[in-house]
């Protein structure tokens, strides 16, 4: 494959079967591998679609400041679109993201600026809008209600997995933006009657989730709950432990994240078995095992790993 | 209150409803029944969940693991043994944005 640009890189990646963990023709279960990304991850969709859209309207000029919060992926992702476009980036990161996620988004040039560690992703997104009122000049493309967003894997993500797999039953990813579950899901719903769209959403540990007044939660404008099926909440250890089985027996080093939505995907797996029904199970690997290293979720047994994890932002 | 009853995950915000419990014990046959169980012994907890007959807008309950909203609500079938959590709706998710 020969192409002009890095962003010409994005998509088009591999969907593969686990044989392994999943045996039997009746009930498939597929990987997309969203790690084979230009910068690693499923996040350079939205950020190239994202940027493309805001050039195309005019709001993006050369030496132009984006302003992004983002616990790490997407600025990763957008700093490789503004180095190669020729923005600025300043990046708004939670302080409990990994060390390897701050380091790379250094590296490509972004300026890090970071948000209290207790509140979670919220506190970034507060700070970034408080940044953007300071700098109405800034370009904040806001990833959480950027249509663009969800555009990119309405026209990139779905048509792919149905291009490869036009029996899919059931579609599940990971509920952040909700940028993938509602432009994928949304792309296969009007193709295939039946499938399900299937969420699965982190619980991370309480640091996170604050003293937040039940009153003052936090909704994606991108969310439409109608666009999903079900919704699954997944913790730590089950992520890891999936992560890790993801690893023993099918050779893909993946991010807890993803092992989170494999979790679901195999819950998925076990009651269409259960039930007797013919079952092809898409899920997304959203990035690889590297920006995790630091964490903990590979070393020692599920405690240790459960308890390093609890505070961060492991998804 | 059975011995093994429906076990309910507390959010840190509504602790103070609970005398600082993080986990508290429940009965009931829907979660609605649950939720007016627990507010007989924590006064003021179903309203912090429920409002005018539905769940707040901010406010995620997931019946092992798995959000009510779309398993039919309030009227989502729980037993015992069952773990129910309540957790703020935050901006986090997979997928490392």
């Amino acid at each position: 494959m020969r192409v002009d640009s890095v962003l010409d890189t994005v998509g088009n990646t591999p969907l593969v079967r686990l044989g392994r963990l999943v045996p039997g023709d009746r009930v498939r279960v597929w990987a997309k591998l969203e790690d084979r990304n230009p910068t690693g991850s499923v996040k350079d969709r939205a950020a190239t679609w994202m940027v493309r859209a805001a050039e195309g309207d005019g709001r993006l000029r050369p030496g132009a400041t984006l302003l992004e919060p983002t616990s790490g992926n997407t600025g990763i992702s957008l700093a490789m679109a503004a180095r190669r476009g020729g923005y600025h980036l300043v990046v708004v990161v939670p302080e409990n993201v990994s060390v390897e996620r701050v380091r790379l988004l250094r590296l490509y040039g972004a300026d890090v600026r970071f948000s209290p560690a207790a509140g979670g992703s919220n506190e970034a997104v507060r700070v970034a809008r408080e940044l953007s009122a300071q700098h109405p000049e800034w370009v904040m493309l806001d990833q959480y209600s950027n249509e663009a967003n969800a555009r990119a894997h309405y026209e990139s993500t779905g048509p792919e997995i149905l291009a490869d797999l036009p029996e899919i039953t059931h579609f599940v990813a990971g509920l952040g933006t909700t940028g993938t579950l509602m432009g994928a899901g949304r792309f296969l719903r009007e193709k295939v009657p039946d499938v399900q769209v299937v969420a699965a959403e982190p619980r991370y540990g309480e640091l996170v989730y604050g003293l937040r007044n039940l009153g003052e939660g936090f909704v994606p404008e991108l969310y439409d709950e109608t666009v999903l099926d079900r919704r699954f909440s997944v913790g730590p250890r089950d992520a890891v432990r999936r992560t890790r089985q993801l690893l023993d027996v099918e050779g893909i080093w993946a991010g807890v994240s993803s092992g989170a939505i494999l979790h679901a995907a195999l819950g998925l797996a076990t009651q269409a078995e259960k039930a007797g029904e013919r079952a092809d199970i898409a899920f997304i690997v959203c990035d690889g095992g590297w920006k995790y290293l630091s964490t903990g979720a590979f070393d020692g047994d599920l405690d240790a790993a459960e308890d390093a994890l609890d505070g961060q932002l492991w998804a | 209150m059975s011995e093994q009853g429906i076990t309910v995950r507390i959010p840190t915000i509504l602790r103070p409803l609970t005398g600082g419990q993080k986990h508290v014990e429940g009965s009931g046959s829907t979660l609605r029944e649950l939720l007016a169980d627990l507010d007989s012994r924590h006064d003021g907890l179903s309203d912090r969940v429920v409002d005018d007959g539905t769940l707040r807008r901010f406010v995620n309950v997931y019946v092992n693991d798995e959000d009510v909203r779309f398993t039919g609500g309030l009227d989502t079938a729980v037993a015992d043994g069952d773990e129910v959590t309540i957790l703020p709706a935050v901006a986090g998710g997979a997928g490392g944005r």
